[in-house]
């Protein structure tokens, strides 16, 4: 499996270090030093995923972040420092699929990345209704009355993944497992942020959430409770 | 069949409840409001003595009103009785100066009378003596005297205004005696004097005064006779002098009891103000202060206060700004220190990984490198999070969750640790789910702590981990056989970079501080960590944690003390707070279920 990876961080070192693992591992990276010049290192190369310093110099890793969120779907993997729900949730809300806490083991860091990067081979053509959305699970849409509503990966593989089983509920562990492919992690704010994100474009009012169903203490289900 | 007329009003108007069944309505009213009132008197007496006890006012008042009564009763009893025997005194010395006159008037008509009829004459001589006979000055009786043997010529007579039935008895013997004895003067007395006719009924203070006189021989001499005058004016003066007495009294002490209340009330006001602004103060708002006027003692507590709330809020900002600063140095550490760590990591990592190929040295270098660099690692995470508790920074982001689950995953995560240690884990859980609303996170790493420690220490004999919840709290207590915990170890186990056996436990690994950032976990979910040890007994650990924010612990729903503990003394189990662990005291066995669990209904 090959891919680029750009890899946005200012501590050359890390940096190197990074490319040579990713390198190691198959993957091909490339580099930016700050965050005012990471959007148009993003446009010129066009990454199959970012590996992102939340501290960055010249412009914060979170503006970056919500900057190519706002133009395209692309994995995004944050490296962050602290471990701090605040700095973690604030970074998921701004549109990273999953986060590294330094020090990582270059493992972790490449699972992460394998993770994000591994899509099903052309999966079965596969239509899939909940709700009122239509997903098709081959053609990575999902569609309101005809109308494509726009996911990044990560959420349409949440959704997906509970609305392969209706009426299931999923534990926040089962679902890490599933989409972020974790194994015996209980980072609940992963999950709890990104079903945030997710209602908040799927959902007639993520208030009331009609589609994805919070079942208190146990997690959640796609359909009507 | 006949149709009432439009007009009638219908039967049943009749009967509708007279208003005024059983009296008028707001007597009605009164007398419900009394029974309520009479059946909170409980609840009304509280208010009264809840009232009294805060209110230094209504104290003060009260006492001072109470003080003044005390005093105007008795200066009013005291005046009154003064004017009252002055008045008897001056009217009692008035009536003897008259009764003097009138004796000798009365020696005179005697010697002047014509007629020889004695009956007769002492009619007369009753008659002029008592002055116009409309409205006579005096009542005037006249007595046989006391010495008399048998029948005398003259019967008792006395003034018409006098009640037949008093005539002989009016006179006190005392008084009586006296004029016997003393023949030749006049005595006098006070006596009380049928208000009316009717003898048994209210009576007033009168004077009687009594001399002998001479009715010369038809009438057999000697007879006694007595003015009685009525003190009703002096009655009368004394009732109106009461009257203001009685209503100056009350005006004074309504007069003393307001000035209490105005003084206390300036006094206490500020004190009031005082005690608002310290509660605003307590509750947050440091920038409250009082209002101060003038220059007096109360103006010098308000600036006092001022000060002090002054000095507080700067000492306060201060420490904040100081915590803010050590949050930020944290934040920043780890940040710089982080970064570098992870290149070194890596770098460690890729070298540990290509180890086959490097000489003999080189590769234990790298293996050495690689297992410190994890040591390192832990180290400094448990650093940062122990700061982070000492910053204040720690926050709870409790949501509801299986306890069994957080239990499991850590089992799970252990089993290779465990399986290198030949160390069975049995962990005996609930089948129904135990929710609690704790931080997964934290309550985890308290838990791997925890059963880390016990496989480690367990010297391969089993762990053993129990979950339990009653409608307060749910608990993990974790269970090994290794060495054990000396008594005076118990206290220890919590501090930070305590180490059971200094000797060996460095090949054990661990930082010294998981049990020090668990019992931190605990405190932040107002939770207990307690711990029983006995040397060769292994130890126990038992992690209790409210179900919800809010509940204040008094049981655990498992014991900390083994059954296989030994004798009651060697019982004496540890918290981590200091505390005598409450498993210590025995719990009454209608309490607890067979396995000394607590009841569902067991907690009060």
């Amino acid at each position: 499996m090959r891919g680029r990876v750009l890899v946005v961080d200012d501590d050359t070192a890390l940096a190197e270090m990074l490319g040579i693992v990713l390198r190691g591992e198959g993957f091909e990276p490339v580099f930016c030093a700050d965050g005012s010049g990471a959007l148009e290192a993003f446009r010129s190369t066009r990454p199959d995923l970012v590996l992102l310093d939340l501290m960055l110099p010249g412009r914060d890793g979170i503006e970056v972040c919500r900057m190519i969120r706002s133009e395209s779907g692309v994995p995004i993997v944050m490296l962050t420092a602290k471990s701090d729900t605040v700095d973690v949730v604030l970074g998921l809300e701004s549109g990273a699929d999953d986060y590294v806490v330094k020090p990582f083991k270059p493992k972790e860091l490449v699972a992460r990345v394998r993770a994000r990067l591994r899509r099903s081979d052309e999966p079965a053509p596969e239509q899939l209704d909940i709700g009122d959305l239509t997903i098709d699970v081959a053609g990575h849409s999902v569609r309101r009355d005809g109308q494509v509503i726009p996911l990044t990966p990560l959420e349409f593989d949440l959704l997906v993944a509970l609305a392969r089983k209706p009426w299931q509920v999923f534990t926040r562990e089962v679902l890490l497992e599933q989409v972020w492919g974790y194994r015996h992690a209980a980072d609940t704010r992963l999950v709890n942020v990104h079903v945030q994100r997710l209602r908040s474009k799927i959902e007639r009012d993520p208030e009331k959430p009609e589609i994805v169903i919070t079942v208190r203490g146990v997690g959640y289900k796609a359909g009507p409770a | 069949m006949s149709v009432p007329p439009a007009g009638t009003p219908p039967a049943g108007l009749a009967a509708q409840p007279s208003v005024g069944s059983g009296g008028p309505r707001w007597w009605e009213r009164t007398r419900r409001f009394c029974r309520r009132w009479w059946r909170r008197r409980g609840a009304v007496t509280r208010l009264l003595r809840r009232r009294w006890r805060r209110s230094l006012q209504i104290r003060v008042v009260a006492t001072t009103v109470l003080l003044g009564l005390v005093v105007v009763f008795a200066v009013g009893n005291f005046l009154l009785a003064q004017i009252g025997s002055g008045l008897v005194d001056s009217r009692r010395k008035a009536a003897e100066n008259e009764g003097a006159s009138l004796f000798q008037t009365a020696t005179k008509f005697v010697r002047g009378y014509a007629n020889s009829d004695p009956g007769q004459m002492a009619t007369d001589l009753v008659l002029t003596l008592q002055g116009p006979p409309d409205s006579p000055l005096r009542l005037v009786i006249l007595l046989a005297p006391q010495s008399a043997k048998g029948p005398v010529p003259v019967q008792n007579r006395a003034s018409p205004a006098v009640p037949a039935g008093v005539v002989a008895t009016i006179i006190p013997p005392a008084l009586r005696q006296q004029v016997n004895r003393d023949q030749n003067h006049q005595s006098s007395t006070n006596i009380r004097y049928p208000k009316a006719d009717d003898l048994g009924g209210p009576t007033v203070p009168a004077v009687a005064v009594g001399s002998m006189i001479d009715l010369g021989p038809s009438a057999g001499g000697n007879y006694e006779l007595y003015f009685i005058y009525r003190l009703d004016r002096e009655v009368q003066i004394l009732e109106l002098v009461q009257q203001t007495f009685l209503i100056g009294g009350a005006l004074l002490v309504l007069l003393v009891g307001a000035v209490a209340f105005v003084v206390t009330r300036q006094v206490v006001a500020p004190v009031r103000q005082a005690a608002s602004t310290a509660e605003e103060l307590a509750s947050g708002h440091l920038d409250r202060r009082m209002k101060v006027r003038g220059d007096d003692d109360l103006a010098r507590l308000g600036r006092a206060f001022n000060e002090m709330a002054e000095s507080l809020e700067r000492q306060i900002h201060r420490l904040e700004e100081l915590s803010r600063v050590q949050r930020q140095f944290v934040s920043d550490v780890s940040h710089e220190l982080r970064t570098p760590l992870t290149t070194i990591r890596m770098a460690g990592e890729v070298m540990y990984e290509a180890r086959s190929s490097f000489e003999p040295a080189l590769a234990r270098s790298a293996e050495l490198l690689q297992a410190q660099l994890d040591r390192f690692e832990l180290l400094l995470s448990d650093l940062l999070e122990v700061s982070r508790f000492d910053a204040g920074a720690a926050v709870l982001e409790a949501e509801p969750v299986d306890v069994r689950e957080v239990v499991s995953r850590v089992v799970d995560g252990l089993g290779p640790l465990a399986e290198r240690r030949g160390c069975p884990v049995l962990t005996r859980l609930p089948l129904v789910p135990c929710l609690a609303e704790i931080d997964p996170r934290r309550v985890e790493r308290i838990v791997r702590n925890l059963v880390g420690n016990a496989i480690e220490h367990g010297e391969s004999q089993p762990v053993e981990i129990l979950v339990a919840a009653d409608a307060l709290a749910v608990a993990v207590s974790v269970r090994d056989h290794g060495v054990g915990l000396h008594e005076d170890e118990l206290s220890l186990v919590f501090n930070r970079f305590w180490r059971a056996d200094p000797a060996r436990a460095r090949s054990t690994g661990g930082t010294g501080l998981g049990l020090a950032i668990a019992l931190e976990d605990a405190h932040l979910h107002e939770g207990w960590l307690d711990v029983w040890g006995r040397p060769g007994k292994g130890a126990c650990f038992r992690l209790t944690l409210p179900r919800r924010a809010g509940i204040v612990l008094t049981a655990s729903p498992l014991p900390l003390v083994p059954d296989d503990a030994g004798p009651a003394w060697a019982r004496t189990p540890w918290s981590g707070d200091g505390r005598p662990g409450p498993a210590a005291l025995p719990l009454p066995p209608e309490l607890t279920d067979a396995d000394g669990h607590l009841g569902p209904g067991g907690v009060a």
